[in-house]
């Protein structure tokens, strides 16, 4: 038995500033062996994990591999070890090819040409089941094509305890399978696999034990064999908890923002969204679900008055507003509010307190060529209390709170300007399940009040269920807007690989 | 006018630059914007004077000048690298500690001039056959051993990075550190071996000046090349290849008012001094302008890195 | 043991304070050991530096003098730095605005004084600040580098001022001799307290640009740009222009410490006249946070670094380029120190039990 475990942690206690990420953490991974390491974001498992890789060093605690104890001190000793990690970031070099991100790093000949090294890989795809084109350079890869690599970057390196960190997070839902397939083959090639993830579905149906972490500290391990999803939940959490997600019933649903056939060119000058076309309405959430970088985040920006149309036109209440700029937006009156991926890198100044952030979108109202913040000072104070942001206090600089309170001082702010329209993307992106569903629930209470809200996000369960609506896009196109109560996840999942509404139909009815 | 013996003289006013630049080159290509390039190449300028001057021996002095000019680029390294310090303020440092301590250690050579025995073993020596080519055979191929460094030191680097393995590795840091250290690279040796090489190169490049294109001490022997250099390396697109090409450009610009008026033309000395600084504004934008993926800078350029950073 | 860097808490006001305390004393240490090294007593040195820069009324007077155009320069520097645009061009704003005011004064010292220096003023903030909205207007079109334009104007500036002394400008009354004519009284700034009144616009800019960065619109809107372009876009705010205010903003005033100095201190142009202030204000700038109010310090610092480098040089023979080192090495020390704020050092972290 004690021959067989791979990995063994053991009181692994790690710290950041004043964080205190893992606290005296356990886990024994054996041979052959696919462990779920699960929790809620923020209960510290990428950190955990990142200590195995050497990425960063525990400050209490040893860490076993093999039976052997090992001081990882950076990232080639893990390697060394034969530990490899997916990270849930790809580390990949966009400029390089699949061959040279692959090799970079390794031992190896004086000059990177040899037919070795190919002869290599091509075995391993076949082994493994993996298909990869090692001329492309990663800039032109799917996000599919991305993980694939690192997988087998991982495995020429010749790895067999291998880390998987959310891996089917970018995913859609056949790509998964496919994944999952390839997981299993390495465990009867008898890898040990370690895989981070909060979805309980995929835990129960790959794994064969499950570690949960709650606020850094290990809770439990257990077999998939003995646990059910409701228990392991409840672990993650630390006590019963009511998720459904409610879709709020609201009438009064009028067209409010129409999109006309909108085309937007990247900055390769490549075409981003092509022919976008639909209609948002007064309460209403429409989600959106897409591949990351399947021109999403063009989308939320066109809305908003943010980037050039190359063609189409955008009506709202009636008045075509296409070509105005967000300012000139709001000096006509209509509000509309955004809520961008990048949280500290485009809605909020991270070195700026909650005052002079509440200021970026007010500041231009003021009579005068200076700045009172008096009014702010107020509202701030008010954001703080009603949205309970825990911060030492208004005038922190945001960059030093908490992911959730970062997004809730962004969503307070945008909510308080009382727009017509609220377009969010990913605002749960990083958040505890408290904090998610508050957002939700803040999300749900603008609808009511008649907002109409575009939602991009991830988590498909979640847009079935919050969104009354799905709109799907494929490479910049729309590939189906569906009624979020008559499709499912694998319709979903179809038309986010690019077959439209009416191929999926005409299979079903063949 | 001669238009070999103007090329020729390009090639030896373009040296000094083509080593800044490849100084530079190496600098950006691990993800550091080093502006202390003009800095370095004055202590390497006055190291390479000085030593060239009493032991009246090329090799030591251009020995002396290559490990200066990585010293003052360990200084850089120190603090970019491992104190995560701002590189464009610690590089402008750098240029303001290398012109004080040229002018220091300078301050009683001027005027003083290299001797004989020196320039003899860095005087011209014609290549056979490749000197023969026609128009471009003289210029490139009969000239100082100190100028073939040049050449093979170009060669040697685009090789070094497009072929080998360390070179590949290298690119990454530059690229992006974190994927690099998550492969198993050593991010901040690959940076100070970086940096530091290319504070040799620097240094050589200022030595040049003082050893064989004056070759006397004057203070402020680099007048500016250094920033030129900076941004040679933005011209050759991060190529050392193409940096020979930007090098002796720069080369011929510098002498062309100088040429032009020994034609007899009536010019204005002032306002020629004036064109290469100008026309590397016009390169600069020029590269601004026709940016692309592949032609563009490192993208970690000008960032620290710091592994447990989040 | 083991050695590990972790991010530290978040530091103290006073931590920081002692902190880079702690880096000039090690600057000062570092040149100390440089002096005793080149033969004298570092003691002796610093301490007749003291007395080089602040042991007379004349000597304080004279460091005054030399603070107000790094202050000034600081100042515009700053502002141009707070959107994370490295202006390193001051030198050659500083000369185009001696320029622009040279050519009022040299024209049209016949109007009455007040006009004179009122002009000069003008002419030399549009002077200095035009030659900064060019690489203002090249970043913001197509993200031109800004630090190596600004640089390589620089150099065009000065060669500008030397076509004008050995050619058009040069003074017939000189007798061959490449100068410019010394201007008229009517073009020469008055004195309060013994000193030029620099000093007193240099005070009242402390508090013009402190205002301006932290209580009005457009100062925000400089800042917000720096730390984001894309937050400032995200904003509505039209970068463009801000870019090309804050750089008019920041180079003219670099002019109008331009045009103090051709007006007060060299009563003409030439080619000394920036001297490298623009230079030594980035340094200020920088070490001061960009703060206006901390910049009077440092400034005075500064100048006084200069006084007495040029007193110890006649009284030691250790040549001014000493000076230049000894800046760098303050300078690589807060440089370092910054990292000592961020992280802490950790001994013997990570140490397993059974080991």
């Amino acid at each position: 038995m004690r021959e067989s475990v791979m990995v063994e942690l053991k009181n692994i206690t790690k710290t950041f500033g004043t964080v205190l990420a893992n606290e005296d953490v356990d886990l024994i991974v054996q041979k052959g062996e696919i462990h779920a390491l699960l929790g809620e974001n923020g209960a510290g498992k990428s950190t955990l994990v990142n200590m195995l890789s050497g990425i960063y060093s525990p400050d209490s605690g040893s860490i076993f591999i093999r039976g052997k104890q090992m001081n990882f001190d950076s990232p080639k000793e893990s390697i060394a070890c034969g530990i490899g990690m997916v990270h849930q970031h790809f580390k990949l070099v966009d400029r390089l090819t699949a061959k040279e991100n692959i090799i970079a790093g390794n031992k190896g000949s004086f000059f990177t040409s040899g037919k070795e090294i190919e002869k290599k890989i091509i075995s391993l795809c076949e082994k493994y089941d993996l298909t990869v084109d090692l001329s492309k350079r990663v800039q032109d890869m799917s996000v599919g094509e991305k993980q694939m690599l690192e997988i087998i970057k991982v495995l020429y390196r010749g790895a067999d305890i291998l880390i998987l960190d959310e891996p089917t997070a970018v995913l859609i839902p056949q790509e998964v399978e496919r994944l999952f397939n390839i997981i299993r083959r390495m465990k009867k090639e008898g890898c040990a696999v370690i895989i981070i993830t909060h979805k309980l579905g995929e835990v129960m149906e790959l794994c064969d034990k499950v570690t949960v972490l709650r606020r850094g500290k290990n809770v439990e391990s257990v077999d998939i064999a003995q646990t059910s999803p409701k228990h392991l939940t409840e672990l993650m959490v630390g006590g019963a908890v009511d998720l459904e997600i409610q879709r709020v019933k609201t009438e009064n649903k009028e067209p409010v923002y129409e999109i006309k056939n909108i085309s937007v060119m990247n900055s390769d000058g490549l075409k981003a969204l092509q022919d976008v076309s639909f209609t948002m309405h007064t309460s209403e959430i429409l989600g959106v679900a897409a591949v990351a970088g399947s021109g999403q985040k063009e989308l939320c920006e066109a809305l908003f008055g943010l980037v050039k149309l190359s063609q189409g036109e955008l009506v709202f209440k009636g008045e075509n507003i296409t070509g105005k700029t967000p300012r000139e937006i709001y000096k006509k009156g209509i509000s509309m509010s955004s809520v961008p991926e990048d949280r500290l890198g485009m809605g909020l100044v991270g070195s700026m307190d909650i005052v002079d952030n509440l200021l970026l979108k007010e500041y231009y109202t003021q009579k005068g060529l200076f700045i009172n913040r008096k009014p702010l000072k107020e509202k701030a104070k008010e954001l703080v209390n009603r949205l309970q942001v825990s911060t030492p206090g208004i005038h922190h600089p945001v960059k030093q709170l908490s992911g959730g309170n970062i997004q809730k001082v962004l969503l307070g702010r945008e909510i308080y300007l009382e727009p017509d329209v609220l377009i969010t993307s990913y605002p749960v992106r990083g958040l505890d399940i408290g904090a998610t569903y508050q957002i939700y629930d803040l999300l749900n209470e603008q609808k009511k009040k008649g907002v109409s809200v575009l939602f991009v996000g991830e988590d498909l369960d979640v847009l079935l269920n919050l969104s009354d609506r799905i709109l799907v896009l494929c490479d910049g196109k729309v590939t189906g807007l569906v009624d979020a109560k008559n499709t499912t996840k694998e319709e979903i999942g179809m038309m986010m690989a690019g077959h439209t509404q009416e191929t999926i139909q005409n299979k079903g009815g063949a | 006018m001669e238009i070999s013996l103007f090329l020729s003289a390009a090639v030896i006013a373009g040296t000094p630059l083509l080593f800044a630049t490849l100084g530079g080159i190496l600098n950006e290509k691990v993800g550091n914007l080093n502006l202390g390039v003009e800095g370095m190449m004055l202590m390497g300028a006055v190291a390479g004077f000085i030593v060239g001057f009493k032991t009246n021996n090329a090799l030591l002095a251009m020995l002396a000048a290559g490990a200066i000019g990585a010293l003052g680029a360990l200084i850089y390294a120190v603090l970019t690298v491992s104190l995560h310090a701002n590189q464009v303020v610690t590089g402008l440092s750098l240029t303001i500690f290398g012109t004080g301590f040229s002018g220091f250690l300078g301050q009683k050579m001027v005027g003083q001039v290299i001797s004989d025995q020196v320039k003899l073993s860095l005087a011209p020596i014609r290549i056979p056959l490749l000197s023969k080519i026609p128009v471009i055979g003289e210029p490139l191929f009969n000239q100082s051993s100190f100028v073939y460094l040049g050449y093979i030191s170009a060669i040697l680097l685009f090789v070094y990075f497009l072929y080998t393995n360390w070179g590949l590795n290298a690119r990454m840091v530059g690229e992006n550190p974190a994927a690099a250290d998550a492969a198993g690279i050593h991010v901040n040796l690959y940076k100070y071996i970086h940096i530091l090489i290319g504070g040799a190169f620097c240094g050589l490049g200022g030595a040049f000046l003082s050893l064989v294109y004056v070759p006397a001490w004057q203070e402020g022997i680099t007048a500016g090349r250094g920033w030129i250099a900076v941004a040679l390396v933005i011209f050759a697109g991060w190529n050392p290849l193409k940096a020979i090409l930007g090098g002796f450009l720069f080369g011929g610009l510098d002498i062309l008012g100088f040429r032009l008026q020994g034609a007899g033309l009536s010019v204005n000395q002032y306002f020629l001094d004036m064109v290469p600084y100008a026309v590397t504004i016009v390169v600069l934008v020029i590269a601004g302008i026709k940016k692309n993926s592949l032609n563009a800078p490192p993208k970690s350029l000008g960032n620290a890195y710091f592994r447990e950073e989040r | 043991m083991r050695v590990r860097v972790v991010k530290a808490k978040e530091s103290s006001r006073n931590k920081k304070i002692l902190i880079q305390t702690m880096a000039i004393a090690a600057a000062l240490l570092i040149t100390g050991v440089f002096i005793l090294a080149i033969g004298h007593n570092p003691i002796n040195v610093y301490s007749s530096m003291i007395k080089g820069s602040f042991g007379s009324a004349y000597r304080v007077k004279e460091t005054i003098i030399k603070a107000v155009p790094l202050l000034i320069t600081a100042l515009g520097i700053a502002a141009a730095f707070r959107m994370k645009f490295w202006n390193i061009g001051a030198e050659g704003q500083i000369i185009m605005g001696a320029f622009g005011a040279s050519f009022v004064a040299l024209r049209f010292a016949d109007l009455p004084k007040g006009a004179v220096l009122l002009s000069m003023m003008i002419a030399a903030v549009v002077c200095g600040g035009v030659w900064g909205i060019i690489p203002g207007y090249l970043k913001a079109k197509w993200g031109t580098n800004e630090s190596i334009v600004t640089l390589m104007m620089n150099y065009i500036a000065l060669k500008w001022i030397v076509y004008l002394q050995y050619g058009p400008w040069k003074d017939p009354a000189s007798q061959g001799f490449p100068k410019i004519a010394n201007f008229a009284d009517s073009a020469i700034l008055p004195k309060f307290l013994g000193v030029h009144i620099g000093w007193i616009i240099a005070l009242v800019l402390v508090v013009v640009i402190h205002i301006f960065i932290n209580y009005t619109k457009k100062g925000y809107e400089i800042v917000v740009l720096g730390e984001s372009e894309n937050t400032a876009r995200y904003a509505g705010m039209d970068i463009k222009k801000i870019v090309l205010l804050a750089t008019f903003i920041s180079a003219g005033i670099a002019g109008l410490a331009g045009m103090i100095q051709a007006s007060a201190v060299s009563n003409t142009l030439n080619m000394q006249i920036a001297g490298g202030a623009g230079y030594t204000a980035i340094i200020i700038a920088w070490l001061s946070g960009l703060s206006a109010p901390w910049m009077v310090v440092v400034s005075l610092l500064f100048a006084a670094l200069i006084q007495g480098g040029s007193f110890i040089q006649t009284a030691f023979q250790i040549p001014q380029s000493a000076a230049d080192i000894i800046q760098a090495l303050i300078l690589f020390c807060v440089l370092g120190s910054q990292f000592f704020i961020q992280y802490k050092v950790v001994f013997g972290g990570g140490e397993v039990r059974g080991n």
